[in-house]
């Protein structure tokens, strides 16, 4: 505890002066003008420009563009509370992992799954920003990491335009993975460059409401 | 020995100290000229993107302004946010430690590695783990860490120094960036080509079987929010959610002055940070934890709090928003002066205009070379116009030479060149008598620049400025005189 | 109106034409102009170099010399002048403790204009052909000097004032917002990095083939003319006043 306490005592010292902070003012933008469609149309560009694969679709149709994404998957992993309808059309040769809490696959065998399929929480279409929380339908951080191929569900109802509106749709104290793209690198000469170590290809399905 | 009292903000140590005074370092780095061009068209590149990316926001400057006043409010509170943070964190799962110093951060990290008897380590891209010097010393304990964001790979692969917060192989191209991977991968193939995408390959199959096999990772932090005890890491690549999600265990390194007061200011960071450091709308990934999620990453998580100067930084009251960093890079990636130089010629992990305002203040301004950092600037202002927190830069910088000056003020010796210059411009310009008796000596500067009006070669202090330009001959006659004689003869 | 003018060190003891041209500007625009004799210098030199308590007795002569009722609104030629004393004369009051000379800054910081600023924003000068008489029969470019630019934020008030000139060329210069390297001390001091920001500057200014490069900081000017100078180039610099001041009946020659 001695360092904590010295830590703090310092700070204490520092602030000896007794700075009074300012108000902290707000007035960026907290809600969006932009009618639905539009929202939707944003969001498609950005996901675009970032070099992701995105169809927007009706939720009927989401089981036939499944299996038209996933037609190369020899084993496709989903986590354990994913409405299992959206596999309906999936060939029965590929063969389909659930994980989840009765049974967690051990990082090796993600690694040999060809694509991962899960839903998504909230959506951002300023900046091209799909968040998963952890639920049910997106599972565990580690399943849409480690297959190289992501197909990702959003429901038109969870995408918002700015960030500000995603914040209040969030739980923060949920794991949270934000996801803008397909893994990329600006390592080289500052030149964004797509397919590092996350999932190199990234498909998003979004789904109008029925 | 002066007295050290509890409490008192104390000097931070490890990679903040620039070994040679700047001009000097920047003597050599000027003379590559390879160096020259990779940093030109990396700044460039980044500049226009940048730019791009701010106009699409209508409501940037609200934005700027209220990331000001969050960090300003955070600074000014930071005893509050980081209890709270800490209670947060803890009641989530996770355990807290604090240290005083580079020492011993690096003390509890190997610690806390040898508890899980392991004897190498992946790392994600952490500034305050360079600061501290953690890899240099997790070395000589024989522990390997791997680093694993590619630009910091290309770094130790090329048994390099980094040379940019953000991208530190800023300094290399795609060339050197193949030749160190057919040197240093002992697998690759070696029809490598220099094509950026095939060498992002090249990494991701260097650094696969660590990943997947690691048990021990080690992070730094962008933020962590007070309000719910969260920490969150901003990055590209994926090597991040590897190394945040797969092992075992998670060791966190994060300065004191990371702490945001609420889970909500993340609306703001996260709209500026990425447009500011890598000009995009938006960085590919983002990952946020709270202590412990059972069943889902890290069972075994630990932040280590660090100090290492920043109390002493924090307790400049003209200077502390320094401390309001958020390490996008945005002030050096617009810099003339670090475009010239790189990152190495500041000699601290901090480069650029952040970094000669902020190493001194962490080191105080008389460790060794710090005092040189602060003239390390023409004062163009354009990293203040481009810190998404506005830092006013150039106004520290001038603080900084200020205590610089002052500093010396009562050492014996004998006054410098700038010293004398100083004194007698004081005098000179304190008036318009003396400035005008001064100028009645017009006519020798016309006597020295002789027939071809121009004054090619002065001595002492002023040599290097006639090293590359011409000064042009006086006028026979100031304004002033020309006014009163007009006036006179009215 | 009446103008003090402050016509900085610099100009005053090097470029007293630009004075001159700032004063015909103003007198033609039919306002009175008075010269506060004990004017020297802002004290930038000293502030930026970290030499405090020798920059007080040059900024406390500035504000007495211009805290007068003796006028209405004070003009400079220099972008970086006004800028030291708008936004730096306060903040050494502060440092060394003096509230009262704090207080007499503000006052005269703020009816302290720079030339460009007092033309647009004050007289309303949007032409400067039809309104000053100004005509300049040469092909320049224009480097806006990063005090102006940023701290004052002067925007394209000097380059509009100079495309609104009769017979002048306006050649765009490439990366005009990059520093030249001047920086008072900083080409002192760091004099080699200064010289290769300088160098960059010359090239592109070159390479508009203008005959001139036009800005509104003598300092700035002196430091890249000094720079075309010692390269052989054909370029030479000049002060916008000087421009702004050049008629049909009175050709500027530089």
């Amino acid at each position: 505890m001695r360092a904590k306490e010295e830590i703090l005592g310092r700070i204490r010292c520092a602030l000896g002066d007794g700075p009074i902070p300012a108000e902290i003012p707000r007035a960026y933008r907290t809600g969006s003008l932009l009618p639905d469609d539009e929202v939707i149309e944003l969001l498609v560009d950005r996901l675009v420009d970032y070099k992701a694969g995105v169809l927007v679709l009706d939720a009927a149709q989401a089981p036939q563009a499944v299996a038209e994404i996933l037609h190369a998957a020899r084993t496709v992993v989903y986590p354990q509370g994913l409405d299992t309808q959206l596999l309906g059309a999936l060939p029965e040769t590929v063969e389909l992992i659930a994980d989840g809490r009765q049974r967690q696959l051990s990082v090796a065998e993600l690694d040999q799954a060809d694509a991962v399929i899960t839903s998504s929480a909230v959506s951002i279409a300023e900046s091209g920003t799909i968040i998963l929380d952890g639920s049910a339908d997106q599972g565990r951080r580690a399943i849409s990491l480690v297959p190289d191929h992501h197909l990702c569900v959003v429901p038109a109802s969870t995408i918002v335009q700015l960030l500000p509106e995603a914040m209040e749709r969030l739980t923060i104290t949920r794991p949270l993975t934000w996801i803008s793209g397909p893994s990329a690198t600006s390592d080289i000469e500052l030149e964004r460059v797509e397919g590092v170590h996350g999932p190199r290809t990234l498909d998003v399905l979004i789904l109008r409401d029925a | 020995m002066t007295h050290v009292f509890l409490g008192m903000p104390a000097a931070g140590q490890g990679n903040l100290h620039a070994s040679e005074p700047f001009p000097q370092a920047a003597h050599h780095e000027l003379g590559n000229t390879q160096l020259r061009a990779n940093l030109r068209h990396a700044t460039h590149t980044i500049r226009d993107k940048r730019l791009k990316v701010v106009g699409e926001l209508p409501d940037w400057e609200e934005l700027r302004d209220a990331g000001e006043a969050i960090k300003n409010f955070s600074m000014a509170t930071l005893e509050q946010r980081l209890e709270e943070f800490e209670r947060n964190f803890t009641a989530a799962g996770g355990t807290i430690h604090w240290a005083r110093d580079a020492a011993e951060a690096n003390e509890i990290v190997t610690a806390l590695i040898r508890e899980q008897q392991v004897a190498e380590v992946v790392k994600v891209k952490s500034m305050a783990t360079q600061e501290i010097g953690l890899n240099e010393h997790l070395e000589a304990q024989g522990i390997d860490a791997y680093e694993t964001d590619l630009a910091e790979l290309i770094v130790q692969l090329g048994h390099d120094k980094p040379s940019h917060i953000l991208v530190p192989a800023i300094h290399r191209n795609r060339t050197e960036v193949r030749d160190i991977f057919l040197r240093e991968m002992p697998e690759v193939d070696p029809e490598l080509t220099d094509d950026p995408p095939r060498l992002a390959e090249a990494a991701r199959r260097h650094l696969r079987k660590k990943f997947l096999t690691a048990k021990v990772a080690i992070s730094g932090a962008n933020f962590a929010l007070a309000d719910t005890g969260t920490l969150g890491v901003v990055e590209s690549e994926g090597n991040g959610r590897m190394c945040l999600t797969l092992p075992e265990t998670l060791i966190t390194v994060m300065g004191i002055e990371k702490v945001l007061p609420s889970w909500r200011d993340l609306e703001v960071f996260m709209q500026l940070l990425p447009r500011s450091s890598t000009g995009e709308r938006m960085n590919p990934y983002s990952s946020l934890w709270t202590g412990v999620t059972p069943g889902d990453g890290p069972q075994n998580v630990h932040l280590i709090l660090l100090d290492n100067g920043r109390t002493r930084a924090l307790s400049d009251r003209v200077a502390r928003s320094a401390l309001n960093c958020i390490r996008c890079s945005a002030c050096m990636n617009v810099c003339p002066v670090y475009e010239r130089t790189g990152g190495h010629a500041y000699g601290s992990t901090y480069p650029g205009p952040i970094g000669a305002i902020l190493s001194p203040l962490l080191t105080g301004i008389e460790a060794e070379e710090n005092n040189s950092l602060p003239y390390a600037s023409s004062l163009c202002g354009a990293c203040y116009e481009a810190c998404p927190v506005k830092i006013n830069i150039p106004e520290i910088l001038v603080h900084l030479r200020a205590e610089d000056v002052d500093s010396r003020r009562g050492q014996a010796r004998l006054p410098s060149q700038m010293d004398l210059l100083m004194k007698g411009g004081s005098w000179a310009l304190g008036s318009g008598k003396h400035l005008g008796l001064l100028e009645k000596a017009l006519p020798l500067g016309q006597l020295a620049a002789g027939r071809r009006k121009k004054i090619k070669k002065l001595p002492g202090i002023a040599a290097g400025w006639t090293a590359s330009r011409d000064i042009p001959a006086p006028p026979s006659k100031s304004f002033r005189d020309q006014w009163n004689a007009e006036k006179r003869s009215q | 109106m009446r103008i003090a003018l402050f016509a900085t060190c610099i100009v005053d003891a090097m470029y007293p034409d630009t004075a001159h041209a700032t004063v015909k500007i103003l007198r033609r625009l039919g306002h009175e102009v008075i010269f506060p004799e004990n004017q020297a210098c802002c004290g930038q030199m000293h502030i930026n170099s970290g030499y405090m308590p020798e920059a007080l007795p040059v900024v406390e002569n500035h504000i007495s010399a211009f805290d007068t009722e003796g006028y209405d609104v004070a003009v400079a030629p220099s972008g970086s002048c006004v800028a030291s004393v708008r936004h730096q004369h306060g903040f050494l009051a502060d440092r060394l403790g003096r509230p009262d000379l704090k207080e007499r800054a503000a006052r005269v910081g703020a009816r302290t204009y720079e030339l460009s600023q007092l033309l647009t924003d004050v007289l309303g000068i949007t032409d400067a052909a039809a309104e000053l008489g100004s005509y300049f029969p040469q092909s320049i470019t224009y480097h806006p000097s990063c005090h102006g630019m940023r701290s004052l934020k002067l925007e394209d008030r000097q380059l509009n004032l100079l495309k609104s000139v009769a017979g002048i060329t306006v050649n765009e210069l490439p990366e005009a917002d990059q520093c030249c390297g001047f920086g008072g001390t900083f080409s002192i001091k760091n004099s080699e990095v200064s010289s290769a920001m300088l160098e960059d500057k010359v090239k592109n200014i070159c390479s508009t083939n203008a005959s001139l490069c036009a800005g509104g900081d003598a300092s700035c000017l002196m430091h890249i003319g000094g720079g075309l100078s010692r390269s052989g180039a054909k370029p030479t610099t000049l002060h916008l006043a000087n421009i702004l001041a050049s008629t049909k009946d009175e050709v500027f020659l530089p």
